[in-house]
């Protein structure tokens, strides 16, 4: 067995796939609330709180419905994003017109109350959630054992972001997308229904997150927290990719996971700051993020 | 409901009334910049509103298209009262809009801009109608919209919206900060799409161009209309139409 600078392989590839995962996590949460802040200029605080949902709806499919988790990854994102254009209609929608200061603490007040609500019914111990069957177990690769539910985590991410990406980047819907995102105003007059798109992008992103929280509950035990946790660093990870910027919210995403899985094997002690610390330093360079246009 | 109100056209024969404008007033906010525009403009003409800066054209051109913050008044298209209506509604009524500096899109390309307004009506241009219009468009098609030079994303403002099937344009300043030579081609094209029955309300500053285009004149100051010139009749008024624009 080889070893790299006296680290071990095993431990190497194995914090680096570790990485990859958060980095999957962080990729589809912060392309959600680049694609909200895009279109809204609201920054989504619940969107932690959505991704919770995620996860929790998965597990009242499987305890509640008998429904498995392939058919709870597509009808949990559904439900989730059910609520969020249920919540841009009621109540994001009465707010546009004032600050977006105003959007945030909305926001922040619904991340409260939801997570408020699932810890009254379901406790902040965790509940379990099995991975599913087809995924069980795992493959030595010589190098490393990878287990196959954490391989998938990171194709089906993948295969998310760029699917998103192209709408987004390539297609008609997207882009009177980045037409509205760019002159609301303009793009109304030319015959387009704005507010139906923001609302159904609202519904998108919110979307978006509830499919890494099915993704996460098999991982990560299904907790009302999970979210509050995680979002704080999806934060860090938009403001060092740039608001606004689609694939720059992916590629920040992963290499930021990649970063702290690194930072785990070589220098444990700041793997939690990391982020934070490639935050600082961004803004002190470029306060428009790596990817992000300058205003 | 089509009206069937007849337009007297100075010095020329009656036309359908395509556009009624009648006491329009309008806000920015807190204040208060259109204090009742009148205007007619029959169905094929071209009409210039002429005025200083500042003197409301740009906010009357806004104001038909729904696209201000507060309106009052009456604007009826093809017979129908648009005051109430959201402007993708007015839109869908078969009006297209050139926007002041033109609102080429930067985040799409050329050909996304040419192809982002959605047909209103049957009867546009088709997109090789457009091209032979303004060959250069094509040539570009794949760049970022505001890559363009300035003249080319003028006849990219105004070939995207002859594609919807919209019968009336209101073209906002399409000559502003244009070389002659492009001027001279905006001109040629708006009297080929006079020609092709296209109904024009064309705001310009420049009323040696208006007069290369327009049948009738209105002047505009301090948000009302303060008279009505035939193109025809310009050349006689030219001392009038001087004091007005304080040339």
């Amino acid at each position: 067995m080889f070893e790299f600078l006296g680290i071990p392989p095993q431990a190497l590839f194995g914090q680096v796939l570790l990485g990859l995962i958060n980095g999957s996590f962080y990729a589809i949460l912060s392309l959600g609330l680049a694609v909200i802040f895009g279109l809204l200029n609201i920054i989504n605080f619940s969107h932690g709180a959505q991704y919770m949902m995620g996860a929790f709806v998965a597990w009242m499919c499987l305890n509640y419905l008998g429904i498995n988790y392939w058919a709870a990854l597509l009808i949990a994102p559904l439900i989730v994003g059910f609520t969020g254009v249920a919540i841009e209609r009621l109540l994001l929608k009465r707010i546009a017109h004032v600050d977006h200061l105003y959007g945030l603490l909305l926001t922040f007040g619904l991340a409260l109350i939801i997570q408020g609500l699932f810890r009254n019914s379901y406790g902040s111990s965790g509940l379990p959630y099995q991975i599913p069957d087809e995924l069980r177990g795992g493959q030595n690769l010589g190098f490393m054992f990878l287990p196959y539910y954490r391989g998938w985590v990171v194709v089906a991410s993948l295969v998310v972001c760029l699917s998103t990406w192209f709408l987004i980047e390539k297609t008609k819907l997207g882009a009177y997308l980045r037409a509205a995102t760019e002159n609301p105003t303009l793009t109304q007059a030319f015959g387009i229904n704005v507010p139906l798109m923001v609302t159904l992008t609202y519904g998108f992103g919110v979307a978006l997150a509830g499919f890494a929280g099915v993704l996460a509950a098999p991982i990560y035990s299904v907790n009302p927290n999970m979210g509050a946790d995680l979002i704080i660093v999806v934060f860090a990870v938009v403001v060092i990719g740039g608001m606004g910027s689609i694939l720059g919210a992916i590629v920040t995403g992963f290499s930021l996971g990649l970063i702290e899985g690194l930072t785990k094997v070589f220098y444990p002690e700041a793997s939690a700051t990391v982020i934070f610390i490639i935050m600082v330093l961004v803004l002190l360079v470029r306060p428009a993020g790596l990817f992000g246009r300058a205003a | 409901m089509a009206t069937e109100a007849v337009l007297e056209r100075p010095g020329g024969a009656a036309t359908k009334s395509l556009l009624q404008v009648r006491e329009l007033e309008a806000w920015y906010g807190e204040s208060h910049v259109l204090h009742g525009i009148d205007l007619e403009v029959g169905e094929g003409e071209v009409v210039t509103l002429l005025g200083r800066n500042g003197a409301g054209k740009t906010t009357t051109l806004k104001s038909m298209m729904g696209v201000i913050g507060k309106r009052k008044g009456s604007v009826s298209f093809a017979g129908e009262e648009t005051i109430q209506l959201p402007s993708r509604a007015i839109a869908r009524l078969g009006i297209g809009y050139v926007p002041e500096e033109r609102g080429i899109f930067s985040s799409l390309s050329v050909e996304e801009n040419l192809m982002l307004p959605p047909q209103v009506k049957p009867g546009g241009l088709s997109v090789q109608q457009i091209f032979e219009l303004f060959p250069n468009i094509k040539e570009r098609l794949s760049s970022q919209g505001t890559k363009l030079s300035g003249g080319e994303q003028q006849m990219l403002a105004i070939g995207r919206i002859l594609r919807t099937g919209a019968n009336l344009l209101l073209l906002d300043e399409p000559t502003e900060g244009l070389a002659p030579v492009i001027i001279d081609q905006i001109g040629a094209t708006i009297r080929m799409l006079k020609s092709r029955g296209f109904t024009i309300v064309l705001v310009e500053q420049n009323f040696r161009f208006a007069q290369t285009v327009a049948d009738r004149h209105y002047v505009v100051e301090q948000g009302r209309v303060i008279d009505m010139i035939a193109n025809a009749e310009l050349d006689a008024n030219i001392d009038k139409l001087h004091r007005y624009l304080g040339v």
